[in-house]
């Protein structure tokens, strides 16, 4: 089988007889290079919509303030609901379920400045815990903690890309930055996957914004993570909330739009359905693919014997014996296939890598395709097998060929 | 060298099975140069196929230097083809991608000689046929004694036994014809039996001996 003379003869052979080669490459390159396109699009859309969760933890659950629209217990609708100190309270040690909580207050305006350097940053005031949710990653220093919080101390954590604006190469820490003309100590800077929009915040102490920025006790929103609760049991904590809510500012706990919940776990399961629905639509496809190709060698394969009818009546009646006829044809299959499922996989992975290089980092939906090199080669292999298969029935029929037939076929 | 005894042969067309050969008795000694002659439908073809081994026979015997041919498996066959036998064939059957060498080279390559030893030997035989310039051209640039004179160097260089020629002649004009049967005979001289199926008279009369057939029989 692995004789080199044997390879010469159909290297010869394949090389005298280009178009066929080509046609029958063809179909395998074609099928191998959609197959490679196809897993490389399905990887870019699910790590684009994985994108979209880096940012945040994925089994968090966002709470906002909303306006009711029914009236009850004698109010009038339309009126606004504005959380407190004490709802945080209730959130963080009355509902079973919640593991990390915090609170963030909204701070109008966010002119930021140090010495003479300014910039208009994102100012989020928040609890310790904020860190988790937000998979906020200190690389100098620390996070707002709970003495920061008790005492209202005036200190901030910075983003990278901050640090880069205001302070360029200077050490940041322990100086302090203006925020709307009070200063903050810098105790710590930080990194968040969620790209740059990300990194250009600064974290303060909730409670020391309340007062310095003349909040009392407002909170805007709260988030809070359920641990590893499932969907259901997401939604059963949402509804707790609700109701805890609706207790305290007397609103109707139907009412969907009093207070507003953005829940993560339904979300990321969502999605994570949908990736999962994407992969199997797209092994569906590829596989029909491979089988397409897999009847396209085999067809091409029959025409081939059909065609060489009368070469093959020719060598037997030269003394070739039935096995090497089928030697022939399998081989020259498994050879073209080979090569030509080789370069489908080569331009199929090409063309991911140029794309990739033309998508922004941060890009949405649509990010990094990849291709999974064991799955790619495979189903090479795979397609490389099936169409020596292939190629077997033809071949049979060709070693069956009676040289007198044969020879006889004008 | 060839011995047939009572060689009987039917085809089956549907429903009727065609009596082709009806008892066949020929020998052929080694060395002789003989021509087997008759209308179309006598059977020469059959028993041309039977000889080359590329048909069976229902009855009787069929001797091959010594060796009984009988119920051959296809391998066994093809072996036995390449061993004893060359064939020459009215429409030359040469492989069309292949040139005059390779075309010659390839009963070798069935008998598993290495690449470079049988294009050395396909364009010796080439240069005994007066080929060796034409050794790289294709078979489409040859002209028709020339693609005749190729396909007899393919059947001698595998040195059989025996020459099976099919109407070698049938698509030539008067004047290759003779080159072709000259070139024949002068391969007859080395010792090599020919057996010439033709319906050509004048072909018939270069050979030594003269076999007729009729109606599946000899006369």
């Amino acid at each position: 089988m692995f004789d080199r003379d044997n390879w010469q003869e159909i290297l010869h052979t394949i090389s005298k007889n280009k178009l066929r080669t080509f046609l029958t490459g063809f179909s395998v390159a074609w099928g191998i290079f959609m197959l490679i396109i196809l897993l490389g699009a399905g990887s870019g859309l699910s790590n684009g919509v994985k994108l979209e969760f880096r940012d945040a933890a994925t089994n968090s659950i966002w709470v906002f303030g909303g306006q009711t629209s029914e009236p009850y217990k004698g109010m009038k609708p339309g009126r606004y609901i504005q959380f407190d100190n004490a709802d945080f309270a209730v959130i963080k040690n009355d509902i079973a379920g919640v593991e990390k909580a915090s609170g963030r207050f909204y701070v109008p305006g966010s002119n930021v400045t140090y010495k003479k350097e300014s910039g208009d940053f994102g100012i989020r005031t928040v609890h310790p815990d904020h860190q988790y949710i937000e998979k906020t990653r200190t690389i100098i220093g620390r996070f707002i903690n709970d003495i920061d919080i008790n005492e209202k101390r005036k200190v901030a954590s910075i983003g990278t890309l901050v640090k880069k604006t205001l302070f360029k190469d200077e050490d940041p820490m322990g100086k302090y930055v203006e925020v709307n003309g009070v200063p903050f100590k810098v105790i710590g800077i930080f990194e968040d996957e969620g790209g740059e929009n990300e990194q250009e915040i600064l974290y303060l102490p909730i409670s020391t914004a309340q007062m310095v920025f003349n909040g009392q006790d407002r909170i805007n929103q709260m988030m809070f993570t359920v641990g590893d609760a499932s969907i259901e049991e997401s939604q059963l904590i949402e509804t707790e909330v609700r109701k805890k809510m609706a207790a305290t500012h007397t609103f109707n706990p139907e009412d969907e739009r009093a207070i507003r919940f953005w829940n993560n776990v339904e979300e990321f399961m969502k999605f994570n359905n949908l990736f999962e629905n994407i992969n199997l639509f797209i092994w569906v496809i590829g596989i029909m693919t491979i089988i397409a190709g897999i009847v396209g060698i085999s067809n091409i394969m029959m025409i081939v014997v059909k065609e060489r009818t009368k070469e093959i009546g020719i060598r037997k009646a030269l003394g070739a014996t039935p096995l090497s006829i089928i030697k022939l044809i399998i081989m020259e299959s498994v050879l073209i296939t080979a090569v030509s499922g080789y370069i489908g996989l080569v331009l199929g992975v090409g063309l991911i890598e140029l794309v990739s290089g033309f998508i922004p980092p941060d890009t949405q939906f649509f990010n990094s395709p990849e291709v999974n090199f064991n799955v790619a080669i495979a189903a090479t292999l795979i397609l490389v097998i099936a169409g020596t298969i292939a190629g077997l029935i033809p071949a049979t029929r060709a070693a069956a060929i009676k040289p007198i037939v044969a020879l006889r076929d004008e | 060298m060839i011995k047939l005894e009572n060689i009987h042969k039917s085809y089956q067309m549907g429903n009727n099975s065609m009596h082709v050969l009806k008892g066949i008795d020929i020998t052929i000694k080694e060395g002789e140069m003989v021509s087997i002659m008759g209308s179309s439908g006598s059977g020469k073809s059959t028993l041309l196929n039977i000889l080359g081994m590329l048909d069976n026979y229902d009855q009787g015997s069929y001797t091959l230097d010594g060796t009984l041919i009988k119920d051959l498996s296809e391998t066994k066959a093809a072996q036995y083809r390449n061993k004893f036998l060359g064939f020459v064939f009215q429409s030359f059957n040469l492989i069309s991608f292949k040139n005059a060498m390779e075309n010659v080279a390839l009963p070798l390559y069935y008998k598993k000689v290495k690449r470079k030893e049988r294009n050395e030997l396909a364009l010796e035989y080439l240069d005994k046929v007066g080929l060796k310039e034409w050794a790289h051209h294709m078979p489409n640039e040859l002209s028709g004694g020339q693609k005749q004179r190729v396909a007899i160097a393919r059947a001698l260089i595998s040195n059989p036994k025996v020459l099976l020629a099919d109407e070698p002649t049938g698509a030539l004009d008067s004047k290759t014809s003779h080159e072709v049967m000259d070139l024949l005979r002068s391969i007859n001289k080395e010792g090599i039996t020919v057996i010439i199926v033709t319906h050509e008279n004048d072909i018939a009369e270069k050979t030594d001996r003269l076999i007729k057939l009729k109606d599946g029989l000899i006369i």
